[in-house]
């Protein structure tokens, strides 16, 4: 039977439905038929393991199980944790440990280890790793939902001591926990997939199969016939439609950006070709081999050191050398630096980045009304305002009838930042049909459709001399940017990133962004800089190597110093300013890091497990990351009628906390209790202008808008006040939400009673006619240029010379942002950061064949970091307020990232030292480092011989 | 990623899971655990026209001892069998290669017979029932029998059973006295499938080897095992020396494929090493009486 009945117990409550589809999924039963969504789905082949429910008490993956299996099964989802809305010791724990940010994968951790701590009490750390093996989380690094699971326990954290922040300020500097997070345990967190719509349509969209091929026919009249399908739509039925605009263009940049659906020629497997609009997502995938496209299949051009030669295929036929863009900068005398210098070392570099893979896959609801006309459209993104007006570049539509929100987002680390074809169909069906359309990124069209940042090739020369000081640096480098442009944004921070903490007066540096037949490439978490670090650290331990120098003293002696801010590096940076270092303090974060590994002994222990024939290696990555780009971003604050202080900006969350932080921020600027303030995020409808959050900047930005626009309100309310209490607003103060004269605290007036009368303005109340209604403030803060965070991480690892294993055994971070807002969640965006660093050091790569074809299209064979691969972090805050900004706060979303990969390569580096072994591509997979290992033992014993 | 339609039988004792193989064959697929099975048909590689769910036959879910073998139902899960006192004491080997099949998640639904009968040469209890000379019984309507392992597996994702048949229970010999075993494997992740595994076993007579098995999964297209290699060890004196010489052949006689995951050569090397490391262990364990 196709379908059939189902009965069953779920969160204690008995159930019972008559025809159920056969084929539907547990987790899509409890979520779209029960409305049980806090129950996530992110792969759908049983390794993320974010769906997890308990069956029978024992955790399973409603992914893989049928809704009829559950027949006389007792079902318990997230929903089922909470005791009458109070949050169960576990729940509690994870918040108080800061265990989760975006929330996407939480409720599969806490059903796992709901059924964990029913087994057995008290746990350890390890016995919690690897049961949480089974699910994946890319934003925390594990060790805070290890520690929240081991304390509920009642096991022994080994927490690190919480550094005390000085401050005068109130909740600005505090560990304060969470105002997401009580909805996000709960699993009442509303993202995308979670809003259904009576009669709402589901798109599929059907893509090339192709790297690289003319599209000859295609012929829908099948798929249109298929059960349930409404309609398909091919580029001839768009009308009118332009192709999708640049994100940031620039004068070396052409525009040759993709349409929605592809015109008559395909550049990459992926790209969408058809849609096929259908009453569920079953049956629209059901359609989907009905849909006949005849192609012409030509070679593609796949590997970016291949590309410039003649002959090669073209991705764009317009471009003759598939060179997208290009740029090339120096300072200094570079040929008289390298003729003069003592020593010139060679290296050509590899680095791939992986893809995005937010637990959450992209996705798009857009719900027309057509009689008012009336879009409204939530999508899985970073920015909601970039979203709207490249909508209405594209359709033709009143700007105030277009409402885009981000909801509660599963994770972006770049990619969901990007407009896709995909943000332009949805809400294009929704209009065409006037009604619901939904559409959900599944994890396969993650691999081959969302952007990924890949492959940049260096070939780089660096002179200098005896004492260890670089008088130059040399950088040629291709960039892989994939089948279309979007910006040239990454190779450029790459470009700028490379001097990094060191004073290297003479540069010459360039890059070719390459078109190759792959899914058009974009930042991902560290943008560019990754790569740039991998370069320049890599450099520093090869000089080490070559004058027989320690790698921390070659590190000391090249630093800018503290009193040489701010410092002008003599190139331009990718917002177009003159790169020039704000403030920092490289050598404390060094020693402060070497401190917390405890270098000295680390190195006595090295070598008398050496002779044990355990290789153990440590690796030191330094970093300037620029942070906190514009244009701008605004901060709305308002005091409601209702009495809460709302806050709104443009800068939507994807799980960083911004809730929070911002709230901090606004509480103390406006002296009220943050338990009052809510920030609505990632809302078109809640403030007019908006840029999104991305590049380390939301702090920066949003925080500063927030920080004035709080402060400009304060003078606001206490100005009404006086004209209120009949006194001069030099005597008031406004503590905790009430204004007072000061000495005469009976004298006072609320804020929400404030507001009343500032909304109102009813006769008698004698206001000041120049003070404009409502009780709020509005503030775009636009930074003069960008602010640079910086700092040094050193990982230790075991390699297993015979397999080519690494195991990363410690790691620690000395990490200065400026003025830290609360270093909780700084603690989280770095334990997250270096967990991505370390995928892109050992595990993630997307790995394509000759045509073009992905070859590791799933979590079976693309690796994501699990709690049982990402070691415990220590983490020290430095704190250099910037002079940049009002807040002296600096960008902190990306530094985890960034150090991590080549730290843990040069630990790697280290540990077969005697052997000479050069890690000069990254991520090096376990065979890759045993052929190094084998190729290093031979000539070294052909040296012998 | 949503499974194709399929016809969902729900058969409530074996009789009628037989009777439906008989008329479904081919076209059909038993769902016991799934978690190999669901993939597959997410992503749409599996198209089953009939799905035959024997998760509500009753009775097929014992592990128990007779005759000196474990014998395990078709319906134990492996998430059971890990923690089962049976199990650990009588079959170690068993439990050692469990605790690398998957996750917590994926154990508390998969079966150790579903395994057996998906036959991924990568996976870790087909080796291990081969090591361990164990069998496989199977039903169909024209009656059971029992198939060995070594003819049980016959190459990637296939085995000796027919379209009418359906696995219902596996027998695993008990470990003898002064035996040893060892599962070794290296995965890029924990829990991930294994680029290579190896399973051994080892029984001590005072100072020599009586005998020895040794099984890897990874390096063909069916869990390998090559009596000629054991043999180099029976009867010699255990030494480490011995191991790294025996280790070293069986690379040699291996012959495995390049994929995504690794090449063959390094599948070799891996293959030496583990076996090395895995024969180390099992004499270690059999030299304390486990």
């Amino acid at each position: 039977m196709a379908k059939q009945g189902v009965k069953l117990v779920v969160n204690g409550k008995s159930i019972e439905k008559k025809d159920v589809e056969a084929r539907l999924s547990l987790a899509d039963f409890l979520r779209h038929e029960l409305g049980l969504t806090g129950t996530h789905v992110g792969c759908e082949h049983g390794v993320c393991g974010s769906c997890t429910v308990q069956m029978n008490g024992a955790p399973v993956r409603s992914c893989l199980m049928l809704a009829v299996q559950a027949e006389g099964a007792e079902i318990t989802t997230v929903e089922g944790l909470t005791n009458r809305n109070e949050l169960a010791a576990l729940q509690q724990s994870f918040k108080k440990h800061h265990a989760l940010q975006c929330g996407f994968c939480t409720p599969g951790f806490l059903m796992s280890a709901d059924a964990l701590l029913r087994k057995s009490v008290p746990l350890t750390e390890a016995e919690v790793r690897q049961a949480v093996s089974g699910n994946l989380c890319r934003c925390t690094g594990y060790q805070n939902i290890v520690d929240a699971i081991v304390e509920t326990s009642g096991g022994e954290v080994a927490a690190p001591a919480h550094q005390e922040h000085a401050s005068a300020a109130k909740f600005i500097g505090a560990r304060v926990e969470r105002a997401e997070d009580n909805e996000l345990l709960s699993g009442k967190g509303v993202y995308v997939d979670d809003i259904d719509f009576p009669g709402m349509l589901h798109a599929y969209v059907v893509r090339s199969v192709h790297a690289r091929a003319k599209i000859l026919r295609i012929d829908t009249s099948l798929a249109k016939r298929a059960t349930g399908v409404v309609d398909v739509i091919t580029f001839e039925d768009l009308g009118a439609v332009r192709n999708l605009p640049l994100t940031i263009p620039h004068p070396n940049l052409k525009p040759l950006t993709e349409f929605p659906l592809a015109k008559d020629q395909v550049r990459y497997v992926g790209e969408p070709v058809a849609v096929i609009v259908a009453e569920s997502r079953y049956l629209a995938e059901d359609a989907a081999p009905l849909v006949e496209i005849d192609y012409e299949v030509l070679l593609g051009c796949i590997d970016i050191e291949k590309a410039l030669a003649p002959g090669v295929p073209l991705v764009h036929e317009s471009e003759p050398d598939n060179v997208g863009g290009f740029m090339k900068q120096s300072t200094g005398n570079v040929e008289k630096a390298f003729a003069q210098a003592d020593h010139v070392i060679k290296e050509t570099l590899r680095v791939h980045r992986g893809g995005c893979h937010a637990i959450e896959t992209r996705g798009i609801l857009a719900h027309f009304e057509p009689k008012a006309g009336f879009l409204t459209i939530w999508a899985s993104c970073q920015g909601p305002h970039r979203i709207r007006r490249t909508l209405l570049q594209l359709m033709d539509m009143p700007e105030h009838k277009v409402r885009v929100i981000a909801p509660r987002v599963g994770g972006g680390f770049g990619p969901k930042g990007g407009f896709y074809p995909e943000n332009f169909l949805i809400p294009w069906l929704a209009v065409h049909y006037g009604t619901a359309v939904k559409w959900i990124e599944d994890r396969r069209e993650h691999f081959i459709a969302s952007r990924q940042e890949r492959d940049q090739t260096h070939w780089v020369e660096v002179a200098f001399n005896n004492d260890g000081r670089v008088i130059g640096l040399k950088n040629f480098f291709l960039y892989d940017t994939g089948a279309y442009s979007t910006s040239l944004v990454v190779p450029w921070i790459t470009l700028a990133t490379i001097p990094g903490p060191y004073k290297i007066p003479n540069l010459q540096l360039e890059f070719k962004s390459v078109y190759t037949n792959k899914v058009t490439a974009m930042v991902v978490r560290g943008a560019g800089r990754p790569q740039a670090v991998y370069v320049m650290e890599t450099l520093m331990d090869r000089i080490a190597r070559e004058l027989n120098m320690d790698p921390a003293e070659v590190r000391r002696r090249n630093f800018v110093q503290k009193n040489e801010y701010p410092y002008s590096v003599g190139i331009l940076y990718r917002d177009n300013n003159p790169l020039e270092y704000d403030s920092g303090n490289y050598p404390a974060c060094l020693e402060e890091a070497l401190k917390m590994i405890g270098y000295e002994d680390f190195r006595k222990t090295q070598t008398v497990e050496r002779r044990r024939g355990v290789r153990l290696g440590i690796g030191i990555a330094a970093y300037v990351e620029g942070t906190g780009f514009g244009p701008y971003e605004g901060g709305s604050v308002k005091v409601g009628t209702d009495g809460k202080i709302y806050v709104f900006t443009g800068a939507a969350s994807q799980g960083q906390g911004q809730e929070t932080a911002l709230g901090q921020i606004c509480a103390d600027f406006l002296g009220v209790d943050f338990q009052n303030v809510e920030v609505v995020t990632g809302d078109s409808a809640a403030i007019p202008y908006g840029v999104g959050t991305f590049a380390s900047r939301v702090m920066v930005t949003a925080g500063n808008a927030i920080a004035q626009a709080s402060g400009q309100l304060r003078q606001k309310a206490i100005q009404l006040a006086a004209n209120k209490l009949e006194c001069r607003s030099e005597d008031l103060d406004l503590v905790n939400g009430e204004i007072f004269v000061k000495g005469t605290p009976e004298k006072k007036i609320t804020l929400r009673a404030l507001a009343h009368e500032a909304a109102n303005r009813v006769s008698g109340f004698m206001v000041d006619r120049s003070i404009e209604p409502g009780l709020e403030a509005t503030v775009y803060y636009s930074p003069r240029r960008s602010t640079h965070s910086n700092g040094v991480h050193i990982a230790t690892v075991q390699v297993d010379e015979e397999t080519g294993h690494v195991e990363v055994q410690r790691y620690v971070v000395a990490h200065d942002c400026g003025t830290v807002i609360n270093p909780m969640l700084v603690d989280g965006q770095i334990h997250g950061g270096v967990a991505h660093g370390i995928g892109n050091a050992l595990y993630e790569e997307v790995i394509h064949d000759e045509s073009g074809q992905i070859l590791n299209g799933s979590y079976m064979d693309y690796y994501l970091p699990g709690a049982m691969e990402v070691p415990r972090m220590e983490v020290s805050h430095i704190e250099t307020p910037t002079p940049l900004n009002p807040l002296g706060c600096k960008g902190a979303g990306e530094g985890g990232t960034i150090p991590a990969p080549t730290a843990v390569s040069l630990a790697i580096e280290d540990a077969l030292s005697d052997l000479k072994v050069k890690v000069n591509r990254i991520p090096v997979s376990p065979e890759a480092l045993a052929n190094l290992i084998a190729e290093q033992k031979e000539k070294t014993s052909g040296v012998r011989g | 990623m949503k499974p194709a339609p399929f016809e969902y039988r729900r058969p409530r004792e074996v009789s009628e899971v037989l009777a439906l193989l008989r008329e479904i064959g081919d076209d059909g697929k038993i769902l016991a655990g799934g978690q190999s099975l669901m993939p597959m048909m997410n992503f749409r590689l599996a198209q089953p026209a009939h799905l035959i769910d024997i998760n509500f036959v009753e009775g097929l879910d014992y592990i128990r001892s007779e005759n000196g073998a474990v014998k395990i139902g078709c319906l134990a899960r492996q998430a059971r069998a890990l923690d089962d006192a049976l199990i650990r004491q009588r079959s170690p080997l068993i439990a050692a290669a469990l605790a690398h099949v998957g996750y917590e998640q994926t154990r508390n639904r998969g079966t150790i017979c579903g395994s057996l009968a998906h036959a991924d040469p990568a996976a870790e209890l087909p080796a291990t029932l081969l090591a361990l000379d164990g069998s496989v019984t199977v039903a169909s309507a024209r009656g059971n029998r029992e198939i060995p392992a070594q003819k049980f597996f016959q190459s990637y994702l296939s085995t000796a059973l027919g379209a009418d048949e359906m696995v219902v229970e596996t027998s695993i010999p008990e470990q003898p006295p002064n035996s040893g075993s060892s599962f070794v494997e290296f995965a890029r992740r924990f829990g991930d499938f294994a680029i290579v595994g190896v399973a051994t076993t080892m029984v001590l007579e005072k100072d020599r080897i009586a005998d020895a098995r040794i099984a890897l999964t990874g390096v063909a297209d069916k869990p390998w095992r090559e009596r000629g290699v054991e043999e180099r060890l029976i009867g010699q004196r255990a030494s480490v020396e011995l191991f790294a010489g025996v280790a070293h052949d069986l690379g040699g006689a291996i012959d495995p494929g390049s994929d995504i995951h690794a090449s063959a050569k390094y599948r070799r090397s891996l293959a030496e090493v583990l076996t090395r490391r895995a024969l180390n262990e099992a004499w270690n364990k059999a030299r304390i009486g486990n």
